[in-house]
């Protein structure tokens, strides 16, 4: 057991930290106000960044064969930098221009040739994006649902229907050279074993972002509805087999399987949101000489100081299920149920924590002068995407009770 | 690093604990309750695992390698508290004298006191802490401590004693001239301190408790330990956070055992989502409780400043035991009001924490 930060995680997350203060904190309320606009200088400057860090990583992995192999911490060290960089903006960190959640699919179940089609060049000159596009108008969690057809037409996928929710769907498609990977049936009467993952690139003709979403909160990030008419793309654009096998493991399932590391990811972000919040609370207790008194009886205590107690125990308990979430990633430990726990959890108290703090702060929590009521709508966004608390309430519920989807619906 | 796991002596503890608390401390419970006595039999059975034993260093009589760790502690703790909370208590008892005198004793006291916990069979420690107060703490005490010439004298109630019928000696808790806590070993036998009652309480019935008088007690002044109690505080917080643990873990296992077996409407209950909802966020918070309680316990281990952490997840654990224990019975329904099944035991069981609290704030 151990609950120290390695060299590694301590450098990580100070450099997180000076991007968030330097970089996302300053625009943070510019891009939350002028929704729809683009901070260019903040993408190419994290573009920048994420370059010399593939470079470095490729010359590090080309010149020594990763000898001293001991154990991973790679999803723990991409939660604490993402906590960081939530921190500074969650809207702006999501819109960081990376691969994303469509990068992440490829990775995991694409072919050599995809993964060097598609990710091996990705870093180039200019920024661009991946995507992820699952989300119908009719159905959200019930992701067996899709409408949207893939009809194979010689060397070419035919893909018709409409996608929503795409975060960075806009910026991968068409103010970027990304992609965005569109889930598709290829026969509606079969469920969910034909639904295939296509990687749709930007430029495909019959493809066009027909709305782009006025939101709550995490406004400096793009919401795209896609709308697919007679898309074409190349065969060798699907995602796993594409074969409709029944208990096959390479398309919808291998793709669901990359939540077990974005939901600590996503846990992490709303973490990040509402670590800000509470201290600027406690820094605005502290300018009125109210200081926390810890160790005192429960019964001494203030009201106020219960209530920070409260949610720094809260903060802290989602933080540690998600470190649990990742920790077991990293092993290479199955960890769908702590994955899970750490996701709905996270959602819930980082949901109530910027609320309380809104109302703790009174008029000034309300205004919009400070960036809290921002975090308030920021982090309410962790309780719904990934699955909401709800659906992952039921994937912790079946893991527990050794349920099946059939079992417990 | 960042790691969850258990090293193989911690492993090796759980492992040992959990099954010795699953096998015999488990099915003692309901009668240990009922019948308001904890059988001799498994208390020697018990003694023989060496949790006593294993905190006190080998010049002591014991054979603990390295200072006790809270870490293990925690570990044995929960796992014990699994099995009943009551039997833990009695069972982990001689620790109320062994870490005081560990953590604040002189060399003398050590030589003294620590042996006779290092013996062949069990002997049981206890301590006067609470005083029948609602709104008692530490930065609260009732009873005094005057010195007189060689001897402090003690004047004061107490409540909640364990033990302190068959303990030689307990630790009683006392504010001095100055309103500094002290501690001091108090023999059983000393003139003036008074065993009354046995008491009888909303759970943990199988633990003999007392109401203890003191008036007029003289005690030696070599038999104050030192003066600063915070570190030793904390320690037996995170000891109490992981028995409440325990007790989360053992309602979350019943609940969802008896879900999985109950029909209503066709269906196992389980398989209802306000059910299964119930379940899930019981284990979730259960899992929060304990990481929290364990990070507290690795800093205190690290010799860092741990007050904010132990503070958290004392906060946590409180709210969480409460809540897991009180939906653990509620899963039950009607079932779970009838004694026959342990749900209801670990709901008055938890509430003792609150209590509990007074002990463990400064």
């Amino acid at each position: 057991m151990d609950f120290s930060l390695s060299e590694e995680a301590q450098k990580r997350i100070a450099m997180s930290r000076m991007a968030a203060e330097a970089m996302m904190r300053p625009i943070s309320r510019q891009f939350d106000e002028e929704e729809h606009t683009d901070p260019w200088d903040f993408f190419n400057a994290m573009w920048e960044v994420s370059k010399g860090n593939q470079q470095a990583a490729e010359s590090f992995t080309g010149s020594k064969k990763d000898k001293k192999s001991g154990p991973s911490e790679r999803t723990l060290l991409a939660c604490m930098q993402i906590e960081e960089l939530a921190w500074g903006d969650a809207g702006l960190y999501l819109s960081i221009p990376n691969p994303g959640l469509g990068g992440a699919a490829i990775q995991a179940v694409g072919t050599p040739e995809q993964k060097q089609r598609f990710l091996g060049n990705f870093y180039d000159d200019k920024p661009r994006w991946g995507a992820m596009a699952i989300t119908e108008p009719h159905f959200g969690s019930d992701s067996k649902q899709v409408a949207t057809t893939a009809v194979r037409d010689g060397d070419e996928w035919v893909l018709n229907g409409t996608k929503i929710f795409c975060t960075a769907g806009e910026r991968a498609l068409v103010k970027s050279d990304g992609f965005v990977v569109v889930w598709a049936t290829l026969d509606k009467s079969r469920g969910r074993a034909a639904i295939k993952p296509f990687i749709v690139p930007a430029g495909t003709p019959g493809v066009e972002i027909s709305k782009v979403e006025d939101k709550h909160g995490i406004r400096a990030s793009d919401t795209a509805v896609i709308q697919l008419d007679d898309a074409r793309i190349p065969a060798d654009n699907i995602l796993g087999k594409e074969e409709i096998v029944e208990k096959g493991t390479s398309g919808f399932k291998g793709v669901m399987a990359t939540f077990d590391s974005t939901r600590p990811i996503v846990a992490a972000s709303g973490i990040g949101v509402a670590r800000a919040a509470l201290e600027l609370v406690k820094e605005t207790l502290a300018e009125a000489g109210i200081e926390i008194r810890y160790e005192a009886h429960p019964k001494q205590m203030t009201v106020l100081e219960k209530e920070v107690i409260d949610m720094e125990a809260q903060l802290q308990a989602a933080r540690l299920l998600t470190y649990k979430a990742c920790n077991m990633m990293d092993r290479g430990e199955r960890n769908s149920r702590e994955a899970s726990m750490a996701k709905a959890n996270a959602g819930a108290a980082v949901t109530h924590i910027t609320q309380k703090c809104v109302e703790l702060l009174g008029p000034l929590g309300y205004s919009r002068k400070l960036l809290l009521e921002k975090w308030m709508r920021d982090a309410k966004i962790t309780d719904i995407y990934e699955g909401t608390q709800q659906i992952n309430q039921l994937i912790i519920a079946r893991s527990i009770l050794g349920y099946s989807s059939s079992e417990l619906n | 690093m960042i790691d969850f796991h258990f090293d193989e002596e911690q492993q090796l503890i759980h492992e040992t604990v959990t099954s010795f608390a699953a096998e015999q401390v488990r099915p003692a419970a309901h009668d240990a309750e009922e019948s308001r006595t904890i059988p001799q039999s498994l208390v020697d059975q018990a003694w023989e695992l060496g949790l006593i034993q294993g905190t006190i260093p080998e010049a002591y009589g014991g054979y603990a390698q390295e200072p006790s760790s809270a870490v293990s502690g925690a570990i044995v703790a929960e796992a014990l508290a699994e099995g009943d909370l009551a039997i833990a208590l009695h069972l982990l008892s001689p620790r109320l004298v062994v870490d005081p005198v560990l953590r604040l004793g002189s060399e003398e006291q050590k030589q003294e006191l620590l042996p006779l916990y290092c013996g062949e069979k069990f002997c049981a420690g206890s301590a006067a802490v609470l005083e029948p107060s609602w709104d008692f703490s530490f930065a609260n005490v009732g009873t005094t401590a005057k010195r007189n010439g060689g001897d402090y004298v003690l004047d004061g109630t107490k409540c909640f004693v364990p033990l302190a019928s068959s303990a030689a000696r307990m630790v009683v808790y006392a504010q001095d001239e100055q309103g500094v806590l002290g501690a001091f070993v108090v023999d059983t036998g000393t003139p003036g301190l008074e065993v009354g009652e046995r008491e009888k309480n909303l759970g943990l019935n199988g633990l003999e408790t007392f109401e203890v008088t003191l008036s007029d007690c003289r005690v030696p002044a070599t038999r104050r330990l030192g003066s600063d109690a915070t570190g030793m505080l904390r320690r037996s917080r995170i000891a109490l956070s992981a028995m409440a643990v325990g007790v989360a873990k053992a309602s979350l296992a019943y609940a969802i055992d008896y879900a999985k077996e109950r029909e209503a409407f066709g269906v196992k209950i389980a398989q209802k989502q306000s059910i299964a909802f119930m379940l899930a966020d019981m284990a979730t918070e259960t899992d929060a409780a304990q990481l929290l309680n364990w990070e507290a316990a690795w800093k205190t281990d690290q010799g860092e400043d741990a007050a904010r952490e132990v503070a958290l997840a004392r906060y946590y654990v409180n709210d969480a035991v409460l809540k897991v224990a009180d939906n653990g019975l509620q899963v039950l329904g009607g079932h779970g009001f009838v004694r026959d099944h342990p749900v209801e035991l670990w709901l008055r069981n938890a509430r003792g924490f609150a209590m509990f609290e007074g002990a463990a704030s400064v």
